[in-house]
């Protein structure tokens, strides 16, 4: 074994995770190899330091309003989901109707109705568009399944 | 066990999160792990808090897309780290914006601003600069540095989280702590490890 193979149990030594058979070869590498056995006590005076660091913890306080938070934060999705959809269906219905009043209006000029109503069929043929593309893409992604 | 493998399968999760007061008890179950994971990925306790309490209400909103057949606490962990993860490139972009013709490097910025010591049980000199050190890790090594120090996970509870293999975890922490060591030797202008 050459030192890069030492060097991928080196981590597995300092942190307890090898079995005897491997702590044995370890041991007997880093005693024969000084590149090692330095780059290890390297090692070791950084786990001491890391060791050393722990964090504080919050006041009672924060914990007996976490759940509270966290209820507030799940209600406030549901009323923005709400509120979002409602916003959506009001804008088109109030759209349309506009719409359907300036068609019947006698008033208004032919040319104006055209241009408006060229207009909407250019947004509804952008939308199927891009929803097409969206649900073509979506069949297709090969990765869509893969927990990331 | 360590609380953040306590592994209970999503299939318990799922039934129990059907009701508020299981809910509420699951969040109160799990809520210190998942501020201190969030603490040890940003660095302060405000930005932790925030992102726990929002993880716990995506994990809520999203629990129709869990695997029943799997462990519930890597699937919130994802959860937990996407959020997280993302909030630092926002806090990134944002002070490299304000630094804007500043030649100051944004990941120290980050470090000496984004990871306060006082989230330390003891501070000192050294605990404080070991915790802008770990500031200053690119995600990745930062992540196994903090689930292996700060939570204390084997090697393969670790694996278990982030989904890959044992080796690619030795392998990270190797790089991790070996970028922790450059960053305190640079800091103090030479070997202080």
């Amino acid at each position: 074994m050459t030192c890069r193979d030492y060097k991928d149990l080196m981590m597995a030594y300092l942190d307890d995770e090898v079995d005897d058979r491997q702590r044995k070869a370890f041991e007997g590498h880093v005693a024969a190899c000084r590149g090692c056995s330095e780059e290890l006590a390297q090692f070791q005076r950084l786990k001491t330091l890391t060791d050393r660091a722990v964090l504080a913890e919050p006041e009672d306080r924060i914990w007996q309003q976490y759940w509270g938070n966290v209820y507030n934060r799940i209600e406030r999705g549901l009323g923005w989901m709400i509120f979002s959809i409602a916003a959506i269906l009001l804008a088109v219905y109030g759209g349309f109707k506009a719409i359907e009043q300036i068609v019947e209006d006698p008033h208004v000029g032919l040319f104006l109705k055209v241009v408006l109503l060229a207009l909407i069929a250019g947004v509804a043929i952008l939308f199927v568009s891009v929803l097409r593309e969206r649900l073509f893409f979506w069949k297709r992604e090969r990765y869509k399944d893969v927990r990331r | 066990m360590n609380a953040v493998c306590e592994n209970e399968l999503a299939l318990e999760w799922a039934a129990t999160v059907n009701s508020k007061e299981a809910f509420e008890a699951f969040v109160n179950r799990h809520m210190k792990q998942a501020y201190f994971v969030a603490l040890g990925l940003v660095g302060n306790h405000e930005d932790a808090l925030e992102l726990s309490q929002e993880a716990f209400a995506r994990a809520y909103q999203y629990r129709g897309t869990l695997n029943t057949q799997g462990k519930f606490f890597p699937w919130f962990y994802q959860i937990l780290r996407n959020l997280c993860f993302s909030h630092l490139r926002k806090r990134q972009h944002r002070q490299t914006e304000s630094l804007d013709g500043n030649p100051e490097n944004p990941i120290e910025v980050q470090a000496r601003e984004g990871f306060d010591p006082r989230v330390l049980a003891e501070q000192n000199e050294t605990t404080s600069r070991l915790w802008r050190a770990i500031g200053q890790l690119d995600e990745k090594h930062r992540e196994v540095i903090i689930l292996r120090h700060f939570q204390n996970l084997s090697y393969d509870q670790i694996a278990q989280l982030l989904f890959c293999n044992k080796g690619t975890i030795t392998s990270r922490l190797y790089y991790a702590r070996q970028r922790l060591k450059e960053i305190l030797d640079d800091e103090k202008g030479g070997p202080c490890v």
